[in-house]
């Protein structure tokens, strides 16, 4: 620094000025730039993110050719999404003809390697979950990621077992992952060896997703079959 | 830093073709390794890394090129960093329009393009001192020879590791993939194999300039 400040001490000094006119004049570039490419993005983001959702929902749920957006609100009922109202989201998807085919609950759990969220399409009429996706996750390849592709583990999602106790407020069963090979209940799923904290995640994020959405969704099920 | 005389070089074919070869970022200079390592694991991720980080390099580049004679030395660290984030940003929306999916693969490495030294080294020792044309020249090859880097990584580890060339299948069903190979330690693999032979070509195009007995691997 001594040598440095030496070398310098004949040049004129740099006024205080030049230094805030540039830092201020690249600052107000910048963000100018910035809010251009955000207000031109912002929509195109929204509609990618619909698209996702939609996939998503229709590919848990084959048959389904409409979805709409519902919110589990703080008291426990099902309202429609909208301005103002803030809670979990559930997808109702729905037929031709607008009959309800099932509806999508979202569910999240910490895995081997962060969250691991993951879709579930719930059946009122069986109360079971019929199918699963995973949305995110960083499982190790080759062994985490299997919960999406591996057969034999997707079929613990066929028919799983999420009916309510007899207060109607929670699971009578609470979904559990046990080790590969020892299910014995229609409400447990048959883990992945060499992937036990990955399927046991899956089994959380079932149980939360289920845990949430399936007593409103019991409780205001006309809310959700009703046309509009 | 722009003291000396007179640094500006003329515009040659040179200036482009130096970051694909000569002076590739990846291969020769081995700047920017944070994303060639971590999202080299597919075809697809390590085009779009690349591409996003040229652009950001050839963008960020130019407006310094441009602004060189209005930033006081003092402040220039800061003006760099401010307009490399500006337009790390811009790429970052743009992804995210173009497809969440990518956007999700690539995860904060699109962020951390703030961070590549690539680009601030560009901005710090050639685009404060010339002039707009050859800046945008060499940037757009030096961006060129990390994509071309990257994309070697990532073609090798996609189909070692996945049996798989742009998401088509390449090998028979019954093709056990490397696994290892879009893990972590497969991108230290790939990338080891690859300086090996481009040190190897080097070595042996020196030698041939210096003939057999010429002392050649010297401090380069």
């Amino acid at each position: 620094m001594n040598l440095e400040a030496q070398i310098q001490t004949p040049q004129p000094r740099t006024p205080a000025w030049a230094m805030l006119r540039t830092l201020g004049g690249i600052a107000m570039i910048s963000g100018l730039l910035v809010a251009l490419v955000y207000q031109f993005t912002l929509p195109i983001i929204a509609e990618n993110q619909r698209v996702l959702t939609e996939q998503a929902v229709f590919r848990v749920l084959p048959g389904a050719v409409g979805k709409r957006d519902f919110v589990i609100t703080a008291d426990g009922a099902l309202s429609p999404a909208g301005e103002g109202v803030d809670g979990a989201l559930v997808y109702g998807a729905y037929d031709q003809d607008g009959g309800l085919v099932g509806v999508a609950i979202t569910g999240s759990a910490l895995g081997y390697a962060g969250p691991v969220n993951v879709m579930f399409a719930y059946d009122p009429e069986c109360a079971c979950i019929t199918a699963s996706k995973v949305l995110q996750s960083n499982e190790t390849p080759g062994f985490g990621d299997k919960l999406d592709f591996d057969p034999a583990f997707l079929k613990n999602f066929e028919a799983l077992d999420a009916r309510l106790n007899d207060g109607g407020d929670a699971l009578a069963n609470e979904i559990v992952t046990v080790k590969h090979g020892t299910k014995t209940q229609s409400w447990e799923i048959d883990g992945i060896s060499g992937a036990t904290i990955s399927s046991k995640a899956m089994g959380r994020a079932a149980n939360n997703a289920a845990q949430r959405a399936v007593p409103a969704i019991a409780r205001d099920l006309a809310v959700l079959t009703q046309q509009n | 830093m722009a003291e000396l005389p007179n640094t500006e070089e003329r515009l040659t074919p040179d200036t482009f073709l130096r970051g694909l070869w000569e002076e590739n970022p990846v291969f020769v200079m081995l700047l920017g390794m944070c994303p060639v390592l971590a999202v080299t694991s597919t075809t697809v991720n390590a085009l779009a890394m690349g591409l996003a980080t040229t652009f950001v390099l050839v963008c960020s580049s130019l407006l310094v090129s441009l602004l060189r004679n209005w930033i006081p030395k003092q402040v220039r660290i800061a003006s760099y960093i401010v307009i490399i984030a500006t337009f790390v940003t811009i790429v970052d929306y743009a992804i995210q329009a173009i497809s969440l999916e990518l956007y999700a693969a690539l995860g904060a490495f699109i962020q951390l393009i703030v961070a590549n030294c690539v680009i601030l080294g560009r901005a710090e020792a050639y685009a404060s001192k010339q002039k707009l044309m050859t800046t945008l020249v060499n940037s757009l090859g030096m961006g060129a020879g990390f994509t071309l880097a990257l994309l070697s990584l990532g073609t090798v580890r996609e189909i070692l590791g996945n049996g798989t060339i742009l998401g088509i299948s390449l090998f028979p069903a019954d093709f056990q993939p490397w696994i290892v190979m879009i893990l972590p330690p497969g991108g230290f693999f790939v990338l080891g194999a690859w300086l090996l032979l481009f040190n190897w070509l080097r070595l042996r195009k020196e030698r041939k300039a210096t003939g057999p007995i010429g002392v050649t691997a010297d401090a380069r």
